[in-house]
């Protein structure tokens, strides 16, 4: 585990400095920011029209904002064990540009206030929903899970999965199970697509005292879990094509998709040593992201397209 | 002042900007939000 009182080694940097407009926008991880309001667009568009198009706006904003909240108070929390992992070193926290005591009062304000605005003006299925993603990143996965188990990502992955489920209950004001399909996609998306990167970034995990998979059970079976997550996935992502959200395209894309990421998981399964195992993992990694645009992304246009046509 | 204390000074303004744009921009949110729950007409409602 991290050395206790690594966070106040970079408070005294900080309260020189004084962090910037984009050191602030950094702590809302604006990566992470975009695919949220990407699948929560999909969530927002699959469901039943009749939300006011300003209403929705607000609600994506919303949305967004509460992503943001979710990296701040994460960032806040793992300042220490972000400190000492090459890939986290840089970010605000560890540099010395942002207080802990800053990033917390931001990212408290911050979802305190995208959780009001959104049950306030939209819905408050939207705003309870939005608020339980926030509470189940920083409590359940960052504070209790991510520093215990190598399960971390895959129950800590839920709150990750609830965009879509937000975005239906913004325009609806109740939850579906084509939004719960959606929410069980990401859900199992998550762990091959963590485990992938843990595989080549095993000693940054380490250093840090993060019980990730191949730390703790090591990479064969880590390979192991990472098809069957995989040999999960690929057949509840027809699933929107059994139901009927899913068209003629959305079937095509899913089934090239799966049949591509089956195929870089039984690849990282099979070549398990030297720099080729390493690069194995980084193309699974790179197309697992690939993949969920993918499969989103053309529920998202088979939708519109309809929706334009009517 | 030194040079570090300029940098400072310019990032404080930065930030009172940006949080500046952010109040101004929840104004109107909430002055459109209550225009599009309420209706177009509702200052023209019978009292």
């Amino acid at each position: 585990m991290a050395e206790p009182g690594l966070e106040t080694r970079t408070l005294e940097p900080a309260r020189l400095v004084g962090g910037s407009v984009g050191d602030f926008i950094a702590l809302m991880k604006p990566r992470v920011m975009a695919l949220v309001v990407f699948t929560a667009v999909v969530g927002m568009v699959l469901a039943p029209p009749g939300q006011h198009p300003v209403l929705a706006v607000i609600a994506l904003i919303c949305i967004a904002v509460g992503a943001g909240a979710s990296g701040a108070l994460n960032m806040w929390y793992d300042a220490d064990i972000d400190a000492l992992m090459q890939r986290t070193a840089a970010r605000p926290i560890p540099r010395g540009r942002v207080t802990p005591e800053e990033a917390l009062t931001f990212g408290v304000v911050l979802a305190a206030g995208s959780v009001t605005v959104l049950g306030v003006l939209v819905t408050w299925t939207a705003g309870a929903l939005l608020a339980l993603t926030i509470a189940f990143y920083l409590f359940v996965y960052t504070m209790w899970l991510k520093r215990r188990t190598p399960q971390n990502i895959v129950i800590g992955g839920a709150a990750g999965a609830f965009p879509p489920m937000i975005g239906w209950a913004a325009m609806t004001g109740s939850v579906s199970l084509e939004g719960v399909v959606l929410f069980l996609i990401i859900f199992l998306w998550t762990p091959p697509h963590f485990w992938a990167l843990a595989l080549y970034r095993a000693r940054d995990y380490e250093r840090a005292g993060v019980p990730m998979l191949p730390v703790v059970a090591g990479p064969d079976e880590t390979r192991k879990q990472i098809v069957v997550y995989t040999a999960l996935l690929v057949p509840l992502a027809l699933v929107p094509a059994v139901m009927g959200f899913g068209g003629a395209f959305y079937t095509l894309a899913a089934i090239a998709l799966d049949a591509v990421l089956l195929a870089l998981a039984l690849n990282v399964y099979r070549v398990r040593e030297g720099r080729v195992a390493d690069r194995a993992a980084k193309q699974l990694f790179a197309f697992s992201i690939l993949y969920l645009f993918g499969l989103f992304a053309a529920l998202l246009a088979e939708r519109s397209l309809a929706l334009w046509l009517a | 002042m030194d040079d570090r204390q300029q940098d400072w000074e310019r990032r404080r303004k930065m930030r009172s900007i940006a949080i500046a744009l952010v109040l101004v921009a929840l104004v109107i949110i909430f002055y459109v939000a209550t225009i599009v729950w309420l209706g177009g007409n509702v200052g023209k409602r019978q009292l």
